[in-house]
C-alpha cells in the first residue's frame, strides 16, 4: 500500500508539498482532523446538555440512587419495598431481566432444536407443520407477539374466584398462573449443596472414565452413572435434612389467591413471545448446523459399524454444533436484548424501572447510561462465554 | 448408506398406486414416522377446524358493535369499522388519499429497487428513483405547497408511516454504514478504533435503549431554542441503530473481496477512493445485497417500537383503534391477526425474495 519513500540518497529537500504527498503523513492528517471533528462535536452536545440541564435545574451525577425510590415493583426476587433506593429498584428490575431472558434462552433453545431437526424430517407432514411454524412467527414483529400474549391471558382466564385447575394445586386466573412451592425449609439449602457437591464428584468421574477408556478402549456409563450420583446425592441431601413435605398451597383468600409462587401475566407474555420468536430463529440456526455436515461423516461412522444414535451424538453434532454456535449466540442475545421490550407490557425489567426512574427523578442521561452499559456488559459477558465455549469445540488442527 | 448407490425406482403405475409409493416412504416409513403422522393429522384436526369456523364460517364484517355482538365467530367488523384509522392513523380524514398515495409510491419504489438489483442495468436506476421519490412522498404527506394543506407531522400514523420510518431509515443508514464499514477495515487507528466503538455499542444494546436515547436525550443535545419534533427524534435513531447493523453487513461483503483485487487496485496506482469506487464497492456490495434486504425486514419488524415512545405506526393504530371504544377492546384478536396478516405478507414475500436472489446472485459463480 505504501508508496515508495524518498530515497536516502536524493538530497533535494522536502518543501510542504512533498509532506502533503507522503501517505503517512496524510493518514495522520485524516486522524487528526477525523478526530478533531468528533471532539469538537462531543464539546458542542455536551455543552448543550450542561446548560439545558442548567437551566431546567437538574444537578448531573449518580448521588440519586441513594435516594428512596417511593414506588412499588410487582414482581422483585430480592427484598424491595417502596422505601428502597434506586439503586436497589435497579437492581430488581436487572434481576427480572436476566430471570426472564435465561429461561427464554432454555426454552428457545429446547424448542427450536425440535423444530429445526422437524424440519428436516423424513416425514413431509412433520417437515411442512414446522416449516408453517418457523415462516409463520419470525415474520411478525415480536412486539405484535408480545401483545397478543399480554392481550390473551387477562382475556381468555377467568378472575381467581373461579380459577380453572387444570392440575390439583396449579391454579389458572387472569391474574396468572399459581403453582403449590415447598415451604421454605434447611433441607432445600443443603440440596443445593449436595447438588455442588456431586456436579464435581461427577467431573471427576468423568475425568477417570475418560482416561481409563484411552488406555484400555473400554468404555464408562457415564450418563447413568453421573445421573445416579446427582439423584443419589441430592436424594440423600433430602432425607438427611428430614425430608420436609409441607407445600405452600394456593388458595382463595378474600379477592384473591395467596399462597404458592404466581407466575404473572406480564411474565408469561414476556417469556412466551421471546421464547416462540427466538425459537424459530433457533430452528434455522439447528437445521443449517446439521445441513452442514457432509453425509460423508454418517457414511464413516457407518463404516466404522457405529451404531446410528451413538454417531448423531458422538459424529455429527459436535461438528454441527461447531457452525451452530457462533449464529446461536447472537440470538441469545437477540433474545436479551429484545425483552427489553417487557416495558411495553408492563413487566418490571431494567428498562421499565430505569424508566420509572427517569420520569421521577428527571435524571435521563445518568439512567440511560446505567441501562445501556449494564446491557453492554450483559452482551460482552455472553459473548465472552460463548467465545471461550466455541475455543472448547473449535477443530484442533495439527 | 448402501441403498444410495441404488437408483430410486422410476414413478410407474396409476396416480393411486403412486400416492401409496409416496405415502409409504413420506409418511408411514416405520412405527415412529407412523407415530408422527398420525399424532399430526390428530393435531390439525384439532387446530384446524375451530379456526376455520371462528375465522370464516361465523365470522362477521359488520362494522357495528350489535353485529359483532351477535355473532359468535371473529368480529371483522371491527377491521372493516376503524380500516381508515388502523391504515392511517390519525391523519386528516378527508385528505387521506395523500398518505394512500405516499405508500403506495414508496411500495413502487422499494419493490422496484428490490426488483432492480436482480439487474445489473436496472441498477442505475434506483438511486435516482429514491431521489426523486422521497421528497414527493414528503410533499404529499406534510403538503404546505401546491395547494395541499399543511399536517404536521404529530398526526401521521399507520402503515405509511412504518414504510417511512423503516425505508428512510434504511436508506439513510446505507451511506452511513458504508463508511462505517470503511473505517472498520481502515489501517488508520483511530478511525478504526472510533467506527468499532460506534458498531460495537450500538450492536451491544436494544433498540428500544437507542430509542429512548432519541426521544429524552436529544432535546438535551442541542442549542437553547432549537428543538426537533418526537418522529424526527425517532427516525434519526433508527438511523443510528441500522447504520450499525449495515455496516457489519458491509464488512462481510469487503471481507470477501479476494485481496488481489485491492492490489490489483494499487498496482494501477488508483488512490484510495477511486480504486474503492471502481473496483472493490461494485463486488462487495453486489455480495450484500441478499443480507441487505433481511436487514431491511427486521428493521421493518423493529419499527414496531416507535409504539413504546408514543408514536403511532402500524402497530399503534391498532392499539388506538381497539381503545378508541370500551366495547371494540375485546376483539383484540381480530385487531392483532389483522396487522399480523399484513406484517406477515410483507416480510414473507421480502424474504423469500431475499432467498431468491441470493441463488440469483451466486449463479455467475457456479459453474
Amino acid at each position: 500500500m505504501s508508496k515508495p519513500q524518498n530515497a536516502p540518497g536524493d538530497v533535494r529537500s522536502k518543501g510542504l508539498v512533498d509532506y502533503l504527498n507522503d501517505e503517512n503523513v496524510r493518514a495522520v492528517l485524516y486522524q487528526i482532523i477525523a478526530i478533531g471533528l468528533i471532539v469538537l462535536a462531543g464539546w458542542y452536545l455536551v455543552s448543550n446538555t450542561l446548560y439545558n440541564l442548567e437551566q431546567q435545574n437538574i444537578s448531573t451525577g449518580y448521588g440519586f440512587l441513594d435516594l428512596e425510590a417511593s414506588f412499588e415493583i410487582s414482581e422483585t426476587m430480592i427484598d424491595y419495598s417502596a422505601q428502597s433506593s434506586y439503586a436497589t429498584a435497579l437492581m430488581v428490575g436487572l434481576l427480572n431481566t436476566v430471570k426472564v431472558s435465561l429461561l427464554g434462552i432454555i426454552l428457545c433453545t429446547i424448542i427450536g432444536t425440535i423444530f429445526g431437526i422437524a424440519r428436516l424430517s423424513s416425514n413431509w407432514i412433520v417437515r411442512k407443520l414446522a416449516t408453517v411454524y418457523v415462516e409463520t412467527f419470525r415474520n411478525i414483529p415480536v412486539l405484535l407477539q408480545l401483545f397478543f400474549w399480554y392481550a390473551l391471558i387477562p382475556g381468555a382466564f377467568p378472575h381467581p374466584r373461579d380459577a380453572l385447575e387444570p392440575i390439583p394445586g396449579v391454579l389458572l386466573t387472569s391474574r396468572g398462573m399459581y403453582m403449590p412451592v415447598p415451604e421454605p425449609d434447611a433441607a432445600y439449602t443443603l440440596m443445593a449443596i449436595a447438588a455442588v457437591i456431586a456436579c464435581a464428584v461427577i467431573y471427576f468421574v468423568k475425568k477417570w472414565a475418560k482416561k481409563r477408556q484411552d488406555a484400555t478402549g473400554q468404555p464408562f456409563p457415564m450418563f447413568l452413572a453421573g445421573l445416579g450420583i446427582f439423584v443419589g446425592f441430592v436424594l440423600l441431601a433430602y432425607l438427611v435434612g428430614g425430608a420436609p413435605t409441607e407445600l405452600s398451597m394456593p388458595a382463595l383468600k378474600g379477592f384473591n389467591i395467596r399462597g404458592g409462587y404466581n407466575i404473572s401475566p406480564e411474565f408469561m407474555a414476556v417469556l412466551i413471545g421471546l421464547t416462540v420468536y427466538t425459537s424459530t430463529y433457533v430452528a434455522e440456526v439447528v437445521r443449517s448446523g446439521i445441513q452442514a455436515v457432509p453425509n460423508g461423516q454418517w457414511e464413516a461412522a457407518d463404516s466404522l459399524g457405529i451404531r446410528r444414535s451413538v454417531a448423531l451424538r458422538k459424529v455429527i453434532l459436535p461438528q454441527s454444533m461447531r457452525v451452530a454456535i457462533p449464529p446461536l449466540t447472537n440470538q441469545y442475545l437477540n433474545l436479551t436484548k429484545n425483552s427489553s421490550l417487557a416495558v411495553a407490557v408492563g413487566y418490571p425489567d431494567l428498562v421499565s424501572v430505569s424508566n420509572t426512574t427517569m420520569n421521577q427523578t428527571g435524571q435521563a442521561i445518568e439512567a440511560i447510561s446505567i441501562f445501556m452499559s449494564i446491557y453492554l456488559g450483559l452482551s460482552l459477558l455472553t459473548s465472552l462465554f460463548m467465545n471461550w465455549f466455541n475455543k472448547k469445540m473449535a477443530l484442533v488442527e495439527r | 448408506m448402501s441403498e444410495n448407490a441404488k437408483l430410486p425406482p422410476l414413478p410407474t403405475g396409476t396416480f393411486a398406486e403412486r400416492a401409496i409409493i409416496w405415502s409409504k416412504k413420506n409418511l408411514f416409513d416405520g412405527w415412529f414416522n407412523t407415530i408422527l403422522t398420525l399424532g399430526s393429522i390428530a393435531f390439525l384436526f384439532w387446530l384446524i377446524p375451530p379456526i376455520v369456523e371462528w375465522a370464516i364460517v361465523n365470522a362477521t364484517l359488520s362494522p357495528t358493535i350489535e353485529g359483532c355482538a351477535e355473532a359468535s365467530g371473529a368480529c371483522w367488523g371491527f377491521v372493516n369499522a376503524n380500516l381508515r384509522l388502523i391504515l392511517f392513523g390519525t391523519y386528516p380524514f378527508d385528505e387521506q388519499w395523500r398518505p394512500l398515495l405516499a405508500m403506495i409510491l414508496l411500495m413502487g419504489i422499494i419493490c422496484g429497487s428490490l426488483g432492480g438489483v436482480k439487474y445489473p442495468g436496472m441498477r442505475k436506476a434506483i438511486i435516482p428513483m429514491w431521489v426523486i421519490g422521497v421528497p414527493i412522498i414528503a410533499i404529499l404527506m406534510w403538503g404546505g405547497v401546491f395547494g395541499l394543506t399543511y399536517v404536521q407531522n404529530s398526526y401521521w400514523g399507520g402503515l405509511p408511516l412504518t414504510l417511512i420510518l423503516s425505508s428512510i431509515g434504511v436508506i439513510f443508514a446505507f451511506p452511513f454504514g458504508l463508511l462505517l464499514a470503511l473505517g472498520r477495515q481502515s489501517h488508520m487507528p483511530a478511525i478504526k478504533t472510533v467506527s468499532v466503538v460506534y458498531i460495537e455499542v450500538i450492536r451491544g444494546v436494544p433498540l428500544i435503549t437507542v430509542l429512548f436515547m432519541a426521544s429524552v436525550m436529544f432535546p438535551l443535545f442541542l442549542p437553547d431554542g432549537v428543538t426537533i419534533d418526537k418522529l424526527l427524534r425517532a427516525q434519526i435513531g433508527i438511523i443510528l441503530f441500522t447504520a450499525a447493523y449495515l455496516a457489519e453487513v458491509f464488512r462481510g461483503g469487503l471481507q470477501a473481496v479476494p485481496r488481489g483485487q485491492f492490489e490489483a487496485g494499487d498496482s494501477l496506482a488508483l488512490s484510495y477512493w477511486q480504486s474503492m469506487r471502481l473496483i472493490i464497492l461494485p463486488q462487495a456490495l453486489r455480495l450484500v445485497i441478499p443480507p441487505t434486504v433481511n436487514s431491511f425486514i427486521s428493521m421493518f419488524k423493529d419499527t414496531t417500537l416507535v409504539v413504546i415512545i408514543g408514536l403511532f405506526d402500524f402497530l399503534g393504530t391498532v392499539k388506538l383503534a381497539l381503545r378508541s371504544d370500551p366495547a371494540w377492546t375485546k376483539y383484540y384478536v381480530e385487531g392483532y391477526a389483522f396487522a399480523a396478516a399484513i406484517f406477515f405478507l410483507i416480510c414473507f414475500s421480502m424474504a423469500k425474495y431475499s432467498a431468491y436472489l441470493e441463488k440469483e446472485l451466486r449463479k455467475g459463480e457456479q459453474r
